[in-house]
């Protein structure tokens, strides 16, 4: 169940996203103008066949292909659609059927509009005919339901509504939803209270390349965006459950592809070493609150030093500082300390 | 005429217009290779003893990486199989075979590869001038290699590698880290030298050499496979459980300063530990306390994997 945005958690997550520059919050429309995109150039990277990485300023974006169609996950930054359309159009002239998003934030659906826009989805009988031409122009977006509920919530003030465009088009509410597409089983794997509360995991089947979205990324520690309803625990379940579908060769290498909402291509063992840091450093800080630890003790106590030199930043939205302050409230609050027993006398208001 | 119009052309191939710059030719490794340890042989064979750090160029990361790591991290299904990455492959026991590919047209060679054994890895070193891939290109346990001879000497660059170790007791190797190695062929013995630079892990190159000798005839068959079925080893472990232990908390932390009557400074590595002056610094610095005498009978193991009758 996804709880209302609170009006503290919606200043947090425009704060959020204006430190960053635009990356990873809702607030979509305020980041972007802080950030130049003609610079940018979209990197594709080809996994399968009938499966590309686009790697371009925000989350990396998968583009699936085949007969029926292409499906894209994940959009990136608005001002960047019509390099990710050319991008895609560089690799398939098919029709856009489908764009799915793995989850809330403005660096992964920016482009949703102009890219569902560039598509069609297919449609007939008194559909057509109620609608009209409406019913098939633009390609279905899909979405776990609590990322509709996040988006089509009143704005953070300072910040315009995502575009009604943008919203997604079909949503769901169960474990997961699957289909069949371009000849190929599509499973659309929900995540809970990981990344945040709408977190999707794309698997393509037959591909064996599993687009996780910010579940998991090569660049930095996990984000817990806990003002959309992340958790650390929700996101170590999440690397676990990813690993559940990977399979990797013999000699832990190759096997089914991961394509990371930042970072680059990836397979099993890269997310095995993700889960072990991250893993590593929520039962440390665990540890500590159970022993009834401060923040301040728990900090100086350095948890994530083995780790900071690759994945730590002073800098930016989502500092090393804040990556433990957030495990720390979350464990503090599962494994609250013990009051220490009061004596006979005590109980009674006497001084010994 | 004809012969000076190939030659011109010939120089100008070599020029560089364009056309892939193939590798000149140089030392032909080909051939099965067996290592000889006698060459830091206690790290290689028996292995490292826990906590030893000496002479690497570690920061403070990769210390508290090692001191918090926990060998039954290895019992995990999705740990038993991995592989040693190509700066540490070529240390540890392994039959190496060594082959050129060549262009089946132009004799031009494209690509030497080594197989190893160990784990059944494939390595492939373009020698074709071709680029390494971008950033966002997958990283394996070999990593990419490209290469060139100097004279007789081959040079391999080596990028996009997956993260692994320098040590085999938790040392660990960043998945940023970069290799050089220089391969030198002296009749049938072969020197194996590499630099290693980790931005993550390491505050100074590592560098480690390594001997090789030719075997004169093919090896058995099965000596060349190794086959790796990852199993449940430890059957009540929660799942999602990463065995490591708690920064500062290692059970075996002072052991081998102890066992060995070295100084903490020395065994906790860094870039000075590597340096002969250092040796200055390690007679001022304190002894830790020995290790308590073995009790009457008992069966120790040495550091060198050696076993010992205690009287």
């Amino acid at each position: 169940m996804q709880t209302p945005l609170s009006r503290k958690a919606r200043i947090l997550s425009l704060a959020a996203a204006l430190a960053v520059g635009a990356a990873l919050a809702v607030g979509t429309a305020v980041a972007q103008q802080n950030q130049n995109f003609d610079n940018v150039q979209i990197d594709t990277v080809k996994v399968r066949d009938n499966v590309y990485m686009l790697v371009g300023a925000g989350g990396n974006t998968t583009v699936f292909t085949g007969s029926d169609g292409i499906m894209v996950v994940d959009t990136q930054f608005a001002p960047l659609s019509t390099k990710i359309l050319n991008a895609i159009r560089a690799i398939s002239d098919a029709p856009i059927r489908y764009v799915v998003n793995t989850h809330v934030h403005g660096d992964h659906i920016g482009g949703n509009e102009a890219i569902s826009k560039a598509g069609r989805f297919r449609a007939g009988g008194n559909v057509v005919g109620d609608l009209g031409a409406a019913a098939t122009a633009t390609a279905v977006i899909i979405a776990h339901e609590n990322v509709l509920k996040r988006l089509s919530a009143d704005p953070a003030p300072g910040q315009p509504q995502v575009p009604f465009a943008a919203w997604p088009t079909e949503t769901y509410i169960t474990k997961r939803r699957e289909f069949l597409f371009n000849g190929e089983a599509v499973q659309i794997i929900h995540e809970p209270d990981a990344h945040t509360d709408g977190d999707s995991a794309v698997f393509f089947r037959r591909s064996d390349v599993l687009a996780t979205g910010d579940l998991f990324t090569t660049i930095m520690y996990p984000y817990i965006d806990v003002a959309n309803g992340g958790t650390i625990d929700g996101y170590v379940d999440a690397l676990n459950a990813i690993m559940d579908i990977t399979v990797a060769s013999n000699v832990n290498e190759g096997g089914t592809m991961v394509i990371p909402g930042h970072g680059r291509l990836s397979d099993e063992q890269d997310v095995v070493e993700y889960r072990n840091m991250t893993t590593i450093v929520r039962d440390r800080i665990k540890e500590y609150v159970k022993r009834g630890m401060t923040l301040e003790q728990v900090k100086a106590a350095k948890p994530t030093l083995d780790f900071d030199t690759r994945y730590g930043t002073d800098t930016g939205f989502w500092t090393t500082s804040m990556f433990v302050e957030t495990i720390y409230k979350q464990m503090a609050e599962k494994y609250p300390p013990a009051k220490p027993a009061q004596s006979r006398n005590q109980q009674k208001g006497k001084s010994e | 005429m004809k012969s000076l119009r190939l030659i011109a052309l010939g120089a100008w191939l070599v020029a560089g217009t364009g056309i892939p710059a193939f590798a000149q030719a140089g030392a032909d490794f080909s051939g099965v290779w067996q290592p000889r340890y006698h060459e830091d042989q206690p790290d290689r064979i028996p292995g490292p003893e826990l906590t030893d750090y000496t002479g690497l160029p570690i920061n403070d990361s990769a210390r508290q990486y090692a001191n918090s790591w926990d060998p039954s991290r290895l019992t995990l299904p999705e740990e038993q199989c991995r592989v040693h990455v190509s700066p540490y492959i070529y240390r540890g026991p392994l039959n190496l075979r060594i082959w050129e590919e060549k262009d089946p047209k132009t004799q031009d060679l494209i690509a030497i590869k080594h197989y190893s054994s160990t784990f059944e890895q494939t390595r492939t070193i373009w020698m074709d001038g071709r680029p390494h891939p971008g950033p966002n290109a997958p990283h394996t346990w070999m990593g990419f290699s490209t290469g060139r001879y100097d004279g007789d000497m081959l040079i391999v660059e080596t990028t996009h590698l997956k993260k692994g170790w320098v040590r085999r007791n938790g040392v660990p190797m960043s998945d940023q880290a970069k290799m050089t190695e220089y391969m030198v062929r002296n009749g049938d013995v072969m020197t194996h030298i590499f630099v290693l630079v980790d931005p993550v892990y390491l505050t100074e190159p590592l560098v480690k050499s390594q001997e090789f000798v030719r075997s004169a005839r093919e090896l058995p068959a099965g000596t060349w496979l190794w086959v790796c079925d990852p199993v449940l080893e430890i059957a009540d472990r929660p799942e999602g459980e990463v065995p490591a232990y708690i920064p500062g908390e290692h059970p075996f932390k002072d052991e081998y300063a102890r066992r060995h009557q070295l100084p903490e400074i020395a065994v906790r590595g860094g870039a000075a530990t590597m340096y002969p002056e250092f040796q200055e610094v390690m007679k001022k610095a304190t002894m830790p306390p020995p290790l308590p005498k073995p009790q009457p009978g008992a069966t120790r193991v040495t550091g060198a994997g050696q076993q010992q009758q205690s009287r």
